[in-house]
């Protein structure tokens, strides 16, 4: 569904991409793990049109989606929850709900879309016309995410989306993505937390310093390669 | 003094003044940039409505929609053919070039019209006044209060309801995010510079309204009180822009009065003295957006 190959871009002087190959098949649950700065975000920057890579080829659903505008690929039905959330602070939760559906004009999709978000995180439906940034952390976590899936997405990206969250949070966000994943979404996940995307995922690309180090299923992942240097991160930031 | 005539001319000003900040923000807001060639698209819905009284025999309300459209149209042609080339480069590429539209678009009527200044036939109803509780109010004061309101209700209802408005209203918040969701930066882009033009076009209207003269560089006063205005009320924020352009006609109003007759002509100075006062202490502007709000954690 999803291909990359030999994949180089840069983002700003220090994180670059130095060739990276990936692909995600449809209904896949796929993680990207590495230590802050490897490239994961970087990669689905790329993937989204944010970032145009200088060398490499990305293919989606067979077809070259390099060097597309970021809205031409929202359109093929490529959704990104990035790092930070970035939900709309003065839009209200409503508003924000209503341009994730943007790209699909259909009145009863629109509809239906909207029920199933509001099964998922029951809390945005109290908070429908307040504006996004009065939201907590979590719970502008979940509108992001929610926003992402009103435009029933073939393909979704998800960057980090259990960071700066209390524990009880980050289990429902994982609860969520198992989910989202038996119901056939396509997931491409980024996350430092290793262990825990590990348990979850189908497959794993584990990225250094813009390469990839090893790939494979958890298990494979787990006999051959040194975990430890994943875990730095997640250890790092849980220190500081 | 600060009677009704005082009051409902101050508010026909702040009207206009907050019409002016208006379409300045609203590019503002989503490209950052400080289109300084705003001004000049008053001066050509102010030609277009000298040419098309002085030599048709179009009625003065059709005309007057006919400006709005030119400076609306010239809006979005100057967008398409200077900035969009160059909105990918840098931010400073796009203030240098709205310089470069501002000269050009001056020069084109300096040469195609004339330097000097051309006198605008007005309709009756600018010259005509109204007897409201004892004072005369002129009628022209009355209907930019009118079609203030009305413009600034058509634009929040837009901007509400709409799935452009709330589009654009998103794009001014985080722009590249906008577009993740599928919104074509073109069509954002597009119609802020759209709405920028109308706003200048019918600003023009009550503009000449009060000089009934057009000359090639009257874009640059309502520049300067469209720029200084979105300072004070806060470049961010559409409401800022409203509040600023009021908070403008007020200061300059009272200046008006409480001046000793000799100091008058250093109005503008005072005027300033008084914006500098009110950075010191709110150097966002009066309005904060809610983007400087947002709750972390």
């Amino acid at each position: 569904m999803l291909v990359l190959k030999d994949v180089h871009a840069r983002y700003g002087a220090i994180t670059a991409l130095r060739g990276i190959s990936i692909e995600v098949q449809e209904g896949e649950l796929v993680a990207l793990l590495g230590v802050n700065g490897a490239g994961k975000s970087t990669t689905l920057a790329t993937i989204a049109g944010v970032l145009r890579p200088w060398q490499g080829e990305i293919q989606f659903q067979g077809k070259s989606i390099l060097g597309k505008t970021p809205e031409q690929i929202a359109r093929l039905g490529i959704a990104l929850v990035p790092e930070g959330r970035e939900i709309f602070p003065s839009l209200t939760v409503e508003e924000n709900l209503r341009l994730g559906a943007f790209i699909r004009k259909d009145r009863t999709e629109y509809r239906r879309n909207l029920d199933e978000v509001f099964g998922l995180f029951p809390v945005l439906k109290e908070r429908l016309q307040q504006p996004g940034g009065t939201l907590s952390g979590g719970e502008q976590q979940q509108l992001a995410i929610a926003r992402a899936l009103m435009s029933t997405p073939r393909l979704l990206m998800l960057d980090e989306p259990s960071l700066g969250l209390a524990p009880a949070l980050v289990d429902q966000i994982f609860d969520l993505i198992v989910r989202l994943h038996q119901r056939g979404v396509t997931i491409l996940l980024v996350e430092q937390n290793a262990d825990r995307s590990l348990e979850i995922v189908d497959r794993a690309y584990v990225l250094n310093t813009g390469l990839i180090e090893s790939q494979g299923t958890p298990d494979q992942l787990r006999t051959h390669t040194d975990i430890e240097g994943i875990y730095m991160g997640d250890k790092h930031r849980a220190n500081t | 003094m600060i009677n009704l005539e005082f009051i409902i001319n101050t508010l026909s000003l702040g009207s206009l003044y907050a019409m002016l900040a208006l379409g300045l923000v609203i590019v503002y807001g989503i490209l950052r940039l400080v289109n300084f060639a705003y001004g000049e698209l008053i001066m050509i819905g102010g030609y277009t409505l000298y040419l098309l009284t002085g030599f048709t025999p179009l009625p003065w309300l059709f005309v007057a929609f006919l400006a709005v459209i030119v400076s609306m149209l010239t809006s979005l042609a100057t967008e398409l053919v200077a900035f969009r080339p160059v909105r990918e480069k840098s931010l400073t590429a796009m203030l240098i070039t709205s310089f470069a539209v501002s000269t050009l678009l001056q020069n084109a009527a300096l040469l195609i019209i004339s330097p000097r200044a051309r006198a605008v036939t007005l309709p009756q109803i600018f010259q005509k006044s109204v007897l409201i509780a004892g004072t005369d109010v002129p009628w022209r004061n009355i209907l930019t209060i009118l079609t203030s309101i009305f413009m600034l209700a058509l634009l929040t209802l837009l901007l509400k309801r709409t799935v452009l408005g709330i589009a654009l209203r998103a794009a001014a918040d985080n722009f590249r995010m906008t577009r993740m969701l599928g919104v074509p930066a073109n069509t954002v882009i597009s119609s802020a510079f759209a709405i920028s033009g109308i706003m200048a076009g019918i600003v023009s209207i009550f503009w000449i309204g009060r000089s009934a003269s057009v000359t090639p560089t009257l874009g640059a006063p309502p520049l300067l009180v469209a720029f200084v205005a979105t300072v004070i009320g806060g470049m961010r924020s559409l409401t800022g822009a409203v509040v600023g352009g009021f908070v403008y006609a007020i200061i300059i109003s009272l200046l008006g009065i409480f001046l000793p007759p000799d100091l008058l002509e250093f109005r503008e100075a005072f005027m300033f003295v008084f914006v500098i006062i009110i950075l010191l202490f709110r150097p966002e502007g009066l309005i904060r957006s809610k983007t400087s709000v947002e709750r972390v954690g």
